[in-house]
């Protein structure tokens, strides 16, 4: 693994992680939160699961193209 | 419930069963190395290997169990879909490159990768056998419960049923095959639950119920005097009110009982509200009585479809509807969550109790829910802490939840398909189609559980039929569909979990610790002998744990592979101070510790030995949130203690 792909998998892992443990910290100890309707006359709860299944895969395909440049510079100066 | 077999889901399910074995056959014809059985060369393309991904990780659990939980219970199913994808992050971000660029055949190989021990390959062959037998669990469980309605066999031939298929698919094939069924499995999985997602939302929602039979709820009755009030009730006047069983105590049923056909009407009291509050209401319940003498009886008549005979009734229907919103109208993917929220909704519940004349009864009744209840988490019993003021109750969500996340770049089944591409870049793209396909996937469970629950159409006595039988109540082909592919299901996850096993035991336990020269023939020989003894001890397993929801006991898989496994690739990758002696230390307590308190705690106390959950030794059932730490402690811990010489 390029250690340059490595530092942007572990920052992005430590947004996603924040992210994560908000969703379980506020359905543990602010349950009530999660029944607020803020959008649409849909809870927080379900917001926040959907958004947190689409951040996963919006934070993969972002991931991916960061290292694909990463991948393609690497490998224009080892021809160069 | 009784199911009729339907001629069109039997053929489907053959057609499927067939399709599976003669692609495995076929394309296992040319796997005769150890590298082709175990990592397919390592020539899968890497979308191929993304929704084969997707194909493994789309067990049964997720299927079946989450879409149950759903149906039953709500929103709480949905967080099984969402951690279950949360891991993903975990493997992507931290574990896919490292991985494939350490090992070559199992996970064993890359945390042995800096140490060549012995006794790393030992314990880490160990928990990844204890970790796939785990998983294998709720896979056959759930194959099991899916047999029943098809083919009308008792759970127990459904398990031995699948147990025997998947023997030979991976003694016939490797992992080329399974990589390709798994690949076909998932795409047909993700297309179709889509197809059920839009007729549900075509289909809109209905406030009747279902056509078989129209549960009754009548009242208001004063409290005091009840007995004599219903007496001058036109409901109860060509009915006898039975005595309460002694068993029964104070629970709050009325029993009548019909003398022109014996069927007895079990009610149960409910405090009336509004503006008859302080009287109560009764609502028709259904029970299913197992007797003393082994006859199994469903309101009163012996269980079965024939004349004089009864079954339970399918459930499921919305009670009221917000105004505005007219029965059967289409609706969007948004408005059937916010129709929803204004909804009435009938639930089902369910009490045990035990009489020494009569029997054990479960009385399944009628729970009248707001629909924001149904959507808001904690409903559920292994939830209901998150409304507790008391923290002790609440660790036992964080516990399942820190599983879940910590669980997916653990477990050796899916670990070991990214030695089936060729390089890193393969693992990573890999990763990334296999989180769009299950993140789809998950967000469709929602509306399925959610579509299930209003259906008209659900099983009291199995929550785990949910989806199948949704299915069904829209049409008799996609139940078919539906039905085969979540057996195909079964097929895969349980052949990529044999695999590994097995791998496990060829090259970590006999090759490695055992120090057995084999020739390369002679490891795919063993590897197909390590599979029909994985095999045959799952199909044992299946059938002891038939009653459990199939989703939780995942998580239970999810717990020890965490436990075990990750501390040590984790800290490998980032921390240079890791010693062998570390690695197999936290390896063992890991797994030791996550295994003694699952069998400790009060879920295993109550649903698999029989006993009062009061009595159980852990003070929750999830052990995760203690044993996951409990990992990382110890490999720093005895890391530290165990530096060589020199760099201290």
């Amino acid at each position: 693994m390029q250690p340059r792909n490595a530092r942007i998998g572990i920052v992005m892992f430590v947004i996603y992680t924040a992210f994560f443990a908000g969703f379980v910290f506020l359905n543990a100890f602010y349950p009530k939160l999660m029944e607020i309707t803020p959008l649409g006359g849909i809870n927080l709860a379900i917001l926040y699961g959907m958004a947190l299944i689409l951040a996963a895969f919006v934070m993969a395909l972002v991931y991916g193209y960061l290292c694909r440049t990463d991948e393609t510079q690497s490998s224009r100066e080892t021809h160069s | 419930m009784n199911y009729q077999p339907s001629m069109v889901a039997v053929g489907t399910f053959i057609v499927f069963v067939m399709v599976t074995m003669g692609l495995s056959f076929y394309l296992g014809r040319t796997t005769k190395s150890s590298q082709g059985y175990f990592a397919a060369h390592g020539q899968i393309p890497w979308f191929i290997n993304g929704i084969a991904f997707a194909g493994d990780y789309l067990s049964a659990a997720s299927f079946l169990g989450i879409c149950g939980m759903i149906a039953f219970y709500g929103y709480d199913g949905f967080l099984y879909s969402i951690g279950y994808l949360a891991g993903w992050i975990v493997a992507l971000f931290v574990v896919a490159e490292p991985l494939k660029r350490l090992g070559k055949f199992t996970f064993a190989d890359a945390l042995d990768a800096r140490f060549q021990s012995r006794g790393i390959k030992l314990a880490v062959g160990i928990s990844t056998l204890a970790v796939s037998l785990f998983y294998l669990i709720p896979q056959m469980v759930g194959a099991g419960v899916l047999i029943q309605p098809l083919l009308g066999f008792p759970h127990w031939v459904g398990v031995v049923l699948v147990g025997t298929t998947v023997i030979y698919i991976v003694v016939s094939a490797g992992m080329v095959s399974t990589t390709y069924v798994q690949f076909l499995k998932g795409s047909l999985l993700v297309f179709f639950s889509a197809i059920l997602t839009v007729m549900i939302l075509i289909r809109g929602f209905s406030t009747e119920e279902s056509a078989a039979h129209v549960f009754q709820r009548i009242g208001p009755f004063p409290q005091e005097n009840l007995q004599t009030a219903l007496a001058e009730h036109e409901a109860f006047r060509a009915s006898e009110i039975l005595p309460p069983p002694a068993g029964w105590g104070d629970a709050p049923y009325i029993r009548s009982r019909d003398p022109s056909t014996g069927e007895v009407t079990t009610w149960k009291i409910m405090p009336a509200g509004g503006e008859a509050d302080g009287q109560v209401e009764l609502y028709e319940a259904q029970t299913k009585t197992k007797t003393p003498d082994g006859k199994t009886l469903v309101n009163g008549l012996v269980q079965g479809t024939n004349e004089g005979e009864a079954d339970l009734y399918p459930v499921g229907h919305l009670k009221s509807l917000p105004s505005g919103v007219e029965p059967g109208d289409p609706v969007g993917p948004i408005s059937f969550f916010s129709t929803l929220q204004e909804s009435e909704i009938v639930l089902w519940g369910k009490e045990s109790l035990k009489d020494e004349q009569e029997g054990e009864a479960t009385v399944f009744f009628q729970k009248i829910t707001q629909g924001k209840d149904v959507l808001r988490p904690g409903t559920h019993p292994a939830f209901a802490g998150i409304h507790s003021d008391n923290f002790i109750d609440k660790l036992n969500f964080l516990s399942l939840m820190l599983a879940l996340f910590c669980g997916t770049a653990s477990l050796p089944h899916i670990l070991i398909r990214y030695y089936t591409v060729k390089d890193e870049a393969s693992a990573r793209k890999s990763t990334i189609v296999g989180i769009g396909a299950i993140g789809f996937f998950y967000i469709l469970t929602l509306y399925m559980g959610l579509g299930a629950m209003t259906s008209g159409a659900l099983d009291v006595t199995n929550e785990n039929m949910s989806a199948p039988l949704l299915a069904q109540s829209i049409n008799e082909w996609l139940f078919a569909i539906i039905s085969a592919i979540a057996f195909t299901t079964v097929l895969g996850t349980v052949s990529g979990l044999i695999l590994a096993s097995a791998g496990a035991v060829t090259h970590d336990l006999v090759t490695h610790v055992m120090r057995i020269e084999l020739t390369d023939h002679e490891k795919v020989r063993l590897a197909k002998f390590a599979s029909v003894v994985v095999g045959a001890i799952a199909i044992a397993l299946g059938i002891l744990f038939e009653k459990m929801n199939v989703s939780y006991l995942v998580g239970w898989a999810f717990s020890v592979a965490a436990s075990a496994n990750l501390p040590s690739l984790v800290m490998l990758l980032f921390w240079k101070g890791v010693t062998r002696q570390g690695v197999i230390t936290a390896v063992v307590v890991g797994m030791t510790s996550s295994l003694g308190w699952i069998l400790l705690s009060a879920d295993t106390f109550k649903n698999v030995y029989g006993l009062p959950a009061e009595k159980a030794l852990t003070p929750f059932s999830q052990p995760g949130i203690v044993t996951i730490p409990l990992g990382f402690l110890t490999l720093i811990v005895v890391s530290l203690l165990t530096q060589p010489r020199g760099q201290e």
